[in-house]
């Protein structure tokens, strides 16, 4: 399987916000606790190694 | 400090060879007489090799440092006739399970199936394994020098020569090979001016050896931020004589000299076992530890072996377990080629095989230690991540690393396999261990394990073929229904036997070639594979 990037999520302003609510409130530390949690969660959803790995190659090209 | 032990005193006695003034050689040398030496001069006396086993020390190993050993392990010493006493005295255990604080968030079982003559885990002081190998070694006529430092190697020429310090002078031996088991400082090693590869890490642990009369169980605990060791981790172990091996984190800071001293252990150990408990302080040291290795463990006729060779971090019992190994894959090798039967050329397998299996447990050790002391912020993070999603996902306690444990080596990519041609189900590739079985023989119960000799062997289902030899190397035979009954079919069902399969097994008990069905020249040209007998007629 592929890494999708194209448009994938139906009401991405939702998700979005979502998103940010999350971690309204925590303090930086939190937040990243979260978000590690977050990644984990997602990668065993995913499962895919194939993709996994194309999403971290791709995360790490735009910094 | 309480001793459950009586350390035995072994005295130096000057050899006929420091006597005679001259220098005398040696088929094969061995340096070390911990674990990994003793094993490898047992078999090799087992063999028929005379050996001499030189080593600086007057006693067995001080402390109780391996402490855990894994079932290949025990096989190989069972192999050798020494695993019963092991065995007996050691704490048997399957079992190992992860806290996070004070609740349970993972916990794995080692050996999920019966049928196996050995258990998955013994704990044992290495002390008293030394003293057991000591014994057999003596039994099997393995001559141990005491006391006896090699000073230096000169590996000018067709043989090794090496200069030795005794209590009563100074000599020098020669050898044909020389087996370097002398340990992580290996004086060898530094002769040659070896260089390891590899990570330092700077951590350090504290042991603390205690004798106590406890109500836990044979099982090994293991604690992430456990609330008596705050933002630490902390390992328990059984061992036997009611001694307990419990293992703190100290961090990078810990200076190891105060740490040590009763005053500070003490009160680190009332707070984990409760203020009532009594108990007693029978050991006490700080370590750190490397994950490295040797680039090559092949030096000419130098061969290293455990942690002379590589050494690794304590969370996995892959150090003892896998120099054990290193021994059993290199002596039959050295005892083909020492009467003929094999190239010098099979020695370089040693190197491909035992490397391969050093990455592996490197690679393991590696990550268990990452998870165990994360480096960076981030890696904490995740690490904690995973403990966090540990008790409710049951996803994340996979990614729970508190040490992957010794598993056997399997030598999948050996040039001395020949590849599988028919298929087969089940976990017996070539390059893999034999696994074991119930049997019986004449009518009484058995291991097939124990059947496999020290030579090569084919193991038939169906029809016998007439037994045949490849050169003047003799291929046993053993066969299902004939030779053995598979009382409970456990043989035929690891083996993914039916009749007419039959596997090539080595001396080392690894599978070398397996087939459908017999054919003479297909075997033959899969021993002389095995012996790195290149482009030999067959």
């Amino acid at each position: 399987m592929k890494l999708n990037t194209e448009p994938n999520i139906a009401q991405p302003d939702d998700f979005y916000q979502e998103l940010i609510d999350l971690h309204r409130d925590l303090s930086e530390e939190q937040s990243r606790q979260v978000n590690a949690r977050l990644i984990l969660l997602l990668a065993n959803h995913i499962g895919d190694m194939e993709v996994l790995r194309a999403a971290m190659q791709a995360a790490a090209e735009e910094s | 400090m309480l001793k459950t032990f009586d350390y035995p005193k072994f005295d130096h006695r000057p050899s006929a060879d420091q006597q005679s003034g001259e220098v005398r050689r040696h088929p094969v040398i061995v340096v070390g007489a911990g674990p990994v030496g003793l094993t490898a001069a047992i078999d090799l006396a087992i063999k028929g090799v005379a050996v001499v086993l030189l080593d600086d020390d007057k006693t067995v190993s001080v402390g109780s440092r391996a402490v855990c050993y894994a079932k290949r392990a025990l096989e190989i010493w069972d192999r050798l006739g020494c695993a019963t006493p092991m065995v007996d005295k050691g704490v048997i255990w399957k079992t190992g399970k992860v806290f996070r604080g004070d609740r349970e968030i993972y916990r794995f079982d080692l050996l999920p199936e019966d049928g196996h003559k050995m258990p998955a885990f013994v704990n044992l002081q290495q002390y008293y394994l030394e003293e057991y190998l000591v014994r057999r070694a003596e039994e099997v006529g393995v001559e141990i020098r005491w006391r006896e430092k090699v000073t230096g190697v000169d590996t000018a020429g067709n043989h090794v020569r090496l200069p030795i310090e005794t209590p009563t002078g100074v000599y020098a031996l020669e050898a044909d090979w020389l087996i370097a088991a002398d340990g992580a400082r290996s004086c060898i090693r530094r002769a040659l001016g070896l260089d390891f590869m590899g990570q330092a890490f700077n951590d350090r642990f504290l042991i603390a050896d205690v004798v106590m009369r406890a109500d836990f169980p044979p099982e090994r605990w293991f604690w992430f931020d456990p609330p008596f060791h705050r933002r630490q981790s902390t390992l328990l172990h059984m061992q036997a004589d009611n001694v307990w091996r419990i293992d703190f984190q100290l961090g990078p800071d810990a200076d190891p000299d105060e740490e040590k001293r009763p005053e500070r252990v003490i009160p680190r150990l009332k707070a984990m076992l409760g203020a009532d408990t009594e108990f007693e302080l029978e050991w006490v040291s700080v370590y750190t530890f490397q994950c490295r290795r040797l680039e090559k463990f092949r030096h000419g006729r130098v061969l290293f072996a455990g942690d002379a060779a590589h050494q690794v971090s304590p969370f996995g019992a892959r150090g003892a377990n896998s120099g054990v190994q290193d021994a059993d894959n290199l002596v039959w090798k050295l005892k083909a080629v020492l009467d003929g039967t094999a190239p010098e050329a099979l020695l370089d397998s040693y190197d491909a095989e035992r490397v391969q299996a050093a990455r592996e447990n490197l690679l393991n050790s590696t990550r268990s230690t990452d998870f165990i002391t994360p480096k960076s912020a981030v890696s904490q993070a995740f690490r904690d991540a995973v403990l966090d999603l540990a008790e409710n996902h049951p996803f994340a306690r996979r990614l729970v690393n508190s040490g992957r444990l010794s598993v056997p080596a399997v030598y999948a990519d050996s040039p001395l396999n020949t590849k599988d041609e028919d298929d087969f189900a089940g976990t017996m590739p070539p390059g893999s261990p034999c696994a074991d079985a119930p049997i019986a023989r004449n009518g009484r119960p058995g291991w097939l394990l124990s059947l496999l000799g020290s030579g090569f062997t084919l193991l038939c289902f169906g029809d016998a073929p007439e037994p045949l030899k490849v050169g003047a190397v003799a291929v046993d035979l053993l066969t299902a229904g004939r030779d053995f009954e598979d009382v409970e079919g456990l043989v035929a069902q690891r083996y993914d036997g039916r009749p007419g399969t039959v596997y090539l097994v080595r001396p080392d008990q690894h599978v070398a070639a397996r087939w459908r069905a017999f054919d003479e020249a297909k075997v033959r040209a899969a021993v002389n594979r095995a012996l790195a007998r290149r482009g030999r007629r067959r």
